[in-house]
């Protein structure tokens, strides 16, 4: 009954001076955050002196690095249009844990087993991949949302922190942490590096391997996944793997940067992490996106939370344009979702 | 029109297009009060279409609708339901994780003067109606608990004790036992000896015999035939509906075609007693490399659920599958593409990605193929250039966005897919639903062409003329069981309506 041929004939004609507006529209998910970027640095510099000089870029680059290297996972669990609320969780039981296993001063209080720096470090990435691993279970052969699913191991990391920390505090990590947290290489700090080499690698792999192919077509049609033959299932337990992996990574070395490792020490990355994914872009229904929106919903995350130090405002009213930023953000993202659609009918 | 009843509603000089082409054509159509008014037709010959506009769902049409005699438009489903008109789709529309009592009677709870739902009389009052149904549940569980079947029949009772004046029930028996579709027809009864005017539409002609006073029948957008139920036969209703290829463009299988002997290559997959739920009753066949096996039968048969075991998307709860010789039980479609099954779905939707460029939907499939960790873009865009060409998808271009394809194109590419590592299997369902006449013959050349080059094929469809291009065996499933094989004999459409 449809004749398809004739509508595509007919919109063959009118196509020609739509072409630019169409392009725009469908590029309105990468195009919207990166005006938002420069709108907001454009206002910071010319409200505050101090905003756009190199050190203030250096400093923005420190602060979201954390943050940069949880989004990398996050990514990826966005993209396949899931969600994991356990990332900041699993974050801070890894910092806890790489400290646990790491010999304290004799003044902290926590009946902790040293040993040596890389078993410290293996069995911290060994614990976060563990968890990554029982949200993966738990989503796919369970099937629970994964929603919920992690919203209940956000409470199991944070209960296990609780336990080796039993409310002290832990300040030494073993030395390789500790340098890639909170060093420098030529001016350059460590983590800004390491979340900058993540944030490649994520890129590199959703961009050119096929397992990153299949995220995106995980993402964009699941059903059409399954039915081509792909291991849904495990793409999605992956990505949760790797979340966790991420997480902890970004735990770890936030426990160098910080200095100290303790109980809910992370509970603010959680947004923001989702916020900087969301904020750049990437689809929270997932298959359109990735690590390059990332970058950029990191950046306007960033120059928001620096910026507003930098201009006289209520400190209190910050709290309040940063959400509302956020909404805006947000519904910029569903409607580049509905114009795309519209594109591409 | 039944002698001594009153018309309550009146259709008259019907048209209805989509796009440029036309659904309806000039249709009369006259329900009476206490009249059990059937209709039948194929697939796309308007039945639904009249339905819907009956039931206020299409809003834009030209002719004149009577109720009461006098002229109505609707504006809305609302509109009609508020004059008196339900309407049971063909799809399960309730609310499983509700109880029973509450879908009984979904947005129209009985409340105090309070507000609130007064549970104790809900449940009463639809327990008693259903058990006037002669369904004996506990309105207080949960809907979705129940079997499909009974689903249905709950929904149907639901509109049926709504005090609707017109009742029209769209395809009500395909997921239904005998004894369920015997209960529904004496409700249907008392109902029109109540004053009730019931429209009936089914693919099941001997439902449609058995339960209806009148039936119209529908052919290519025209009403081509009225008569009372009493005064006429199957093979009357079936010759109508198919007319004797006046009007077809293509060829309609009146005639007998002949169906080869069987073949005595390899068996390339075996299906043996195979049940599923209330869908499947112990289905066992065998294909053959360079075969098509067509399977055909009505919608709700069992041929979807057939398809996905045979892909791994559903497991059986009896039976098993026998794949080149080895035995296969496959937990996901993942391992039955490994084993060399490649599946197209009867959703275009559900087998595309229309955000994706033409050569990602072709390369999906086999990457693991031609790239290990890397992806190779470039040797990506070569296989689906080279399938491009062969299945002639218009426009040539596969850096093209999907969703710029026609209906017709896309099905190719979900074709092409497959094709650049060919399977051992292909499971197709509804190859060509919904394609205009020229892709429809690209597309069963293709499927001709994959044969002789010894693929078996395993075509599911509920439009004869597909399964009878294309198939050298015929299974006909109805009911989830399959009840006729025709093979080495000669066939004809109305042989296999007969069948099924």
């Amino acid at each position: 009954m449809v004749t398809g041929e004739g509508v595509t004939v007919s919109a063959g004609k009118r196509k020609r001076p739509r072409k630019i507006a169409g392009l725009l529209r469908s590029q309105m998910r990468n195009i919207a955050p990166f005006l938002t970027l420069i709108c907001l640095s454009g206002f910071f510099a010319a409200a505050s002196p101090s905003f756009a000089t190199l050190d203030n870029v250096g400093n923005i680059l420190t602060q979201v690095s954390v943050t940069g290297i949880i989004a990398v996972g996050l990514t990826f669990v966005i993209l396949c249009a899931e969600i994991d609320l356990s990332i900041a969780g699993i974050a801070n039981v890894t910092g806890i844990a790489v400290a646990y296993f790491t010999q304290q001063e004799s003044y902290v209080n926590i009946a902790n087993i040293p040993m040596a720096g890389w078993a410290a470090i293996a069995l911290a990435l060994a614990l976060c991949a563990l968890l990554g691993v029982v949200n993966a279970l738990g989503l796919t052969v369970i099937g629970i949302p994964s929603f919920i699913m992690t919203l209940a191991m956000m409470q199991i990391a944070a209960g296990i922190s609780a336990l080796l920390v039993r409310g002290q505090i832990a300040y030494k990590v073993p030395d390789l942490v500790a340098t890639l947290g909170s060093s420098s290489i030529g001016g350059i700090p460590w983590i800004v590096i390491v979340a900058a080499l993540m944030l490649l690698g994520g890129h590199l792999v959703l961009t050119y391997t096929r397992f990153g192919r299949y995220v995106y077509m995980v993402g964009g049609n699941r059903e059409a996944a399954e039915f081509s033959g792909l291991n849904v299932n495990l793409i999605l337990g992956s990505v949760m793997v790797i979340a966790a992996v991420c997480a902890g990574i970004g735990g770890m070395l936030g426990v160098a940067h910080f200095g100290s490792a303790q109980q809910n020490e992370f509970d603010t990355y959680l947004l923001d992490s989702i916020a900087a994914v969301v904020v750049g872009g990437t689809s929270l229904f997932g298959g359109r996106g990735g690590i390059g929106n990332t970058i950029v919903g990191l950046f306007v995350l960033g120059v928001l939370n620096n910026g507003l130090d930098h201009v006289n405002i209520d400190s209190f009213l910050k709290i309040l344009i940063r959400g509302l930023i956020l909404l805006a953000a947000l519904i910029i993202n569903v409607y580049a979702q509905r114009l795309r659609a519209k594109a591409v009918d | 029109m039944p002698q001594g009843r009153s018309p309550i509603l009146e259709l008259q000089e019907i048209t209805k297009a989509f796009g440029g082409v036309e659904a309806l054509r000039g249709v009369d159509f006259v329900l009476s009060a206490g009249e059990i008014h059937g209709l039948v037709g194929e697939n796309g010959a308007g039945k639904s279409t009249l339905m819907k506009i009956i039931a206020g769902v299409h809003t834009e049409f030209s002719g004149r609708l009577l109720l009461d005699g006098r002229e109505t438009r609707f504006r809305s489903a609302r509109d009609a339901h508020a004059a008196g008109i339900a309407m049971v789709h063909q799809e399960l529309s309730v609310a499983p994780d509700l109880s029973i009592a509450e879908n009984v009677f979904l947005g129209s709870q009985p409340t105090n003067r309070f507000g609130l739902v007064q549970w104790r009389r809900m449940a009463r009052e639809a327990g008693e109606q259903l058990a006037r149904f002669g369904i004996d549940v506990d309105p207080l569980s949960r809907l979705g608990d129940l079997p499909i079947g009974l689903q249905q029949l709950i929904e149907i009772a639901r509109v049926l004790f709504s005090g609707a004046r017109i009742i029209i029930l769209d395809e009500p028996t395909s997921a239904l036992s005998p004894p369920e579709v015997e209960r529904l027809f004496s409700t249907l009864r008392r109902l029109r000896d109540e004053g009730t005017g019931i429209i009936f539409i089914s693919h099941f002609i001997e439902d449609i015999l058995r339960v209806s006073d009148t039936v119209t029948v529908f052919r290519n957008g025209r009403k081509v035939a009225e008569a009372q139920a009493a005064d006429t036969s199957k093979a009357a209703l079936i010759e109508a509906m198919i007319g004797k290829g006046r009007e077809a463009l293509e060829e309609s299988y009146t005639e007998d075609i002949p169906l080869p002997p069987l073949s005595d290559r390899p068996v390339v997959l075996k299906a043996s007693g195979l049940s599923l739920a209330r869908s499947l009753k112990d289905v066992s066949f065998e294909v053959r490399a360079g075969e098509v096996l067509g399977i055909y039968g009505f919608m709700g048969c069992g041929q979807l659920e057939l398809a996905r075991i045979l892909f791994g998307k559903l497991r059986p709860d009896h039976g098993g599958l026998v794949v080149a010789g080895g035995q296969a039980t496959f937990a996901s479609t993942a391992q039955a593409r490994r084993a060399g099954i490649a599946f197209v779905s009867e959703s275009r939707r559900d087998m595309l990605f229309h955000q994706e460029p033409v050569y990602k939907n072709v390369s999906v499939s086999i990457l693991d193929r031609i790239s290990r960790l890397l992806l190779k873009p470039s040797r990506e865009r070569l296989i689906a250039r080279r399938q491009v060409e062969q299945l002639q998808i218009r426009p040539a271009a596969v850096e093209l966005n999907l969703g710029m394809l026609s209906g017709g194109n896309q099905q190719k590419v979900a074709l092409a897919k497959w094709l650049s590592y060919p399977p051992r299997l292909l499971v197709l369902c509804e190859p060509t639903r919904g394609m205009d006449v020229g892709a429809k013959s690209d597309v069963i050349n293709i499927i001709r062409d994959l044969r002789a080059r010894g693929l078996a094929i395993i075509v599911l469809s509920t439009e004869p003329e597909t399964v009878l291009s294309l198939a050298d065996r015929i299974l006909v499933l109805r009911r989830g069981a399959v009840v006729r094989e025709f093979s080495d004999e000669a066939i004809s459409k109305d042989r296999l309506l007969e069948a099924a």
